[in-house]
């Protein structure tokens, strides 16, 4: 069975700058993986680069061994990988229940169609209120998106993310700026939500990595420095030294 | 599942809602049908015939604006193009004989804005925001200054003209007097006011309003922004199309005025001004704008002038235009605190009053003195005289837009107070403000 996301060789250089060196990594289908790594180690770069937001210089990117790498990012997510935005990124002046909509269209076949009223598709319903549901955000449904609180929004971004069905989730640091309790109900959301799907989360929280993750990745100056479940990790002198430092002594 | 959608989706309308839905639209096809029993001048005939057709073209601009989120200085050349369309097909169809009436003309018009708006529309759609503004802008241009240089299509200066009479006839309708017009206009009107409408409420509409809030991030739910962009445009240029295709029936004639960037500017002010936010928006623009231009150019020689320092106050005090305006009050209406804000408008509305005619007078006098110095200084602006040249009239001008200021500028506060009471007072009931 092939990896659900692998990535070969893949470097990317802005300019001169080279920002991700050489990273090779393979993800199996089912799994969570964490990416872990100090601020400016290539974590949101290498998301977009998966994500088809930017094209790798070198390297190729696979998702269940097609290559994706190159093709457009509404390409890659009608493959059925879809990610979220470590700056809530979200469509302002719609509804709760418009955004949830919007993300679940293409996926139920809806295509650009002008010719069907959108209120009367059954299945484009029912499946925007069950992931309303998931969010817990039933009682905000008619309230526009930037108008929500920033837990909230926070919440609707993971909703957007995977209501069209994508089995490939990728979460960019979904609980940074929430306060303690809210992370707990963020992590219990992003488990049950992503329940038999592939998961690749960047995430700065270590219970939240520790608690999660089946694997972990530790990203250093655009390389791979460590690769394993989070005991390895936990153990591995080298990430000791570079990042966990004080936290695993 | 179906317990999750019974209690988190919002309830679908009911058959009561429905009904009234399907009535308001039976009772604006009344209402059009009506108007000309009740306003029976010849007048109001044709501006109500211009009426129909700007708020076609603005409905059809807003889809751009509105909907979309570009800002196109050019809609008028699907507007244009659809007019001289719709005048060479009625030429061709009334020297050959063909059998097509002159209620298809105006679908033929739409049909052109459509394939020029798919023709041209490719490349400009790649980008929203400034670039597509450029590329409107500079297609624009292009297409109105080709209209003077190509003279077999255009006919230069002078257009192209065509005999709306010499069409096959429906019902004996000759479509020769201004109210079987004014009938032809309605009915398209209507139907496509109900289009656009429908529109919306696709799937294509809203990821329409999704590329407007955020085109990066529909990328992100598998839809392809410049797709998206590409057949707004394209559903706008096929509306504007019929828009234009009426105007020539109208008139009887196109030339390069149709295409140009007055034209363009015309459409983007009325849409604004009647508020891109909401449907309606556009519509009472579009009224509001034909009204006022038809008759402010009676009753002032500067009547662009007036225009502008409109839209300038509306862009910068009521961003969300007339309907805006209006709108922003439903949710007092519903909490039922409008009664605390109507008393401080009313306060207002006299220092305002003044402020304007001490604004109006002072125009009227400096355009005396800058554009006719030499002619007689009793004037006539508004329907009321006065003599520019003296010194009282400048003395009243300006102790009313001063004074006139100064009090209102008072008053506006009682406004905001007023507002700020009742909006929280909306609040504490629960009602979204």
């Amino acid at each position: 069975m092939s990896a659900a996301i692998e990535l070969r060789g893949i470097e990317k250089n802005f300019g001169n700058v080279a920002i991700i060196r050489n990273i090779n990594l393979s993800i199996a289908q089912g799994e969570r993986h964490a990416l872990i790594g100090p601020n400016g180690a290539g974590k949101s770069t290498t998301f977009n680069l998966i994500s088809g937001y930017m094209a790798p210089t070198s390297g190729s990117v696979l998702l269940r061994g097609d290559v994706i790498s190159g093709l457009p990012p509404y390409q890659i997510n009608r493959r059925g990988l879809s990610r979220s935005f470590q700056v809530t990124n979200v469509f302002a002046r719609m509804s709760v229940w418009e955004n949830l909509r919007c993300a679940v269209l293409w996926s139920t076949g809806q295509r650009y169609a002008f010719w069907k009223n959108i209120d009367n598709l059954p299945e484009v319903r029912d499946r925007t209120a069950r992931i309303l549901a998931d969010i817990s955000l039933t009682a905000r449904r008619d309230v526009p998106a930037g108008l929500l609180t920033y837990a909230e929004q926070r919440a609707l971004e993971i909703g957007i993310t995977v209501a069209g069905g994508a089995d490939v989730i990728l979460l960019d640091e979904p609980t940074a700026g929430m306060s303690h309790a809210e992370t707990g109900r963020a992590v219990a959301l992003i488990r049950r939500l992503t329940e038999g799907r592939t998961l690749l989360i960047v995430e700065h929280d270590m219970s939240v990595v520790f608690g999660l993750a089946d694997r972990i990745s530790v990203l250093v100056y655009g390389q791979i420095i460590a690769s394993g479940t989070p005991e390895e990790i936990r153990g591995n002198a080298k990430v000791r030294e570079a990042y966990l430092g004080e936290e695993a002594a | 599942m179906s317990g999750i959608t019974a209690s988190a989706a919002p309830p679908l309308p009911a058959a009561a809602e429905k009904l009234r839905f399907y009535a308001s639209w039976l009772v604006a096809a009344i209402v059009l049908l009506l108007l000309p029993k009740i306003f029976t001048s010849g007048g109001s005939t044709t501006t109500f015939s211009l009426m129909g057709i700007s708020i076609i073209f603005s409905l059809s601009y807003n889809i751009l604006l509105g909907q979309t989120g570009m800002l196109s200085f050019g809609h008028a050349v699907y507007y244009g193009l659809g007019g001289f369309l719709a005048i060479h097909s009625m030429n061709i169809i009334g020297a050959h004989k063909l059998p097509i009436p002159l209620p298809i003309v105006p679908l033929i018009g739409g049909l052109s804005g459509l394939f020029f708006a798919a023709l041209l529309g490719w490349v400009s759609t790649q980008r929203s925001g400034t670039a597509f503004a450029m590329i409107s802008l500079g297609v624009g241009e292009l297409i109105a200054s080709s209209a003077l240089i190509l003279r077999t299509f255009f006919g230069g200066e002078a257009g192209v003209s065509a005999n709306r009479t010499k069409l096959l006839k429906l019902f004996d309708w000759s479509f020769g007097p201004q109210i079987q017009i004014y009938y032809l206009v309605a009915a398209w009107t209507l139907i496509a006011v109900i289009a656009m409408y429908a529109l919306t409420r696709t799937p294509l509409g809203r990821m329409c309003n999704a590329v407007r809030d955020n085109p990066e991030r529909v990328q992100f739910v598998g839809y392809n922004p410049h797709v998206v962009r590409y057949l707004a445009f394209c559903f706008a240029g096929f509306f504007a199309g019929i828009a234009g295709a009426l105007a020539a029936i109208n008139f009887e004639i196109a030339n390069s005025a149709y295409l140009g960037a007055e034209q363009s500017g015309t459409v983007l002010f009325a849409t604004y001004i009647g508020g891109i936010g909401f449907f309606i928006g556009p519509i009472v623009g579009a009224i509001f704008v034909t009204f006022l231009s038809l008759g402010l150019s009676d009753l002032t020689q500067v009547w662009q002038l007036y225009f502008g320092l409109i839209f300038i106050a509306v862009v910068m005090f009521a961003p969300g235009g007339i309907t805006g305006l209006l709108m922003m009050h439903r949710p007092l209406l519903k909490a039922g605190t409008l009664g605390l804000v109507l008393p401080s408008y009313l306060i207002a509305l006299l220092p305002t009053l003044a402020t304007i005619a001490g604004l109006i007078l002072s125009i009227e006098t400096i355009v005396h003195y800058t554009v006719n110095p030499g002619d007689d200084s009793h004037i006539k602006a508004f329907g009321v005289g006065f003599d520019a040249a003296s010194p009282y009239i400048w003395a009243i001008a300006a102790v009313l837009l001063t004074g006139g200021f100064l009090v209102a500028r008072k008053t506006w506060t009682f406004i905001g107070h007023a507002w700020d009471g009742a909006t929280s007072i909306a609040r504490e009931k629960g009602i979204a403000v």
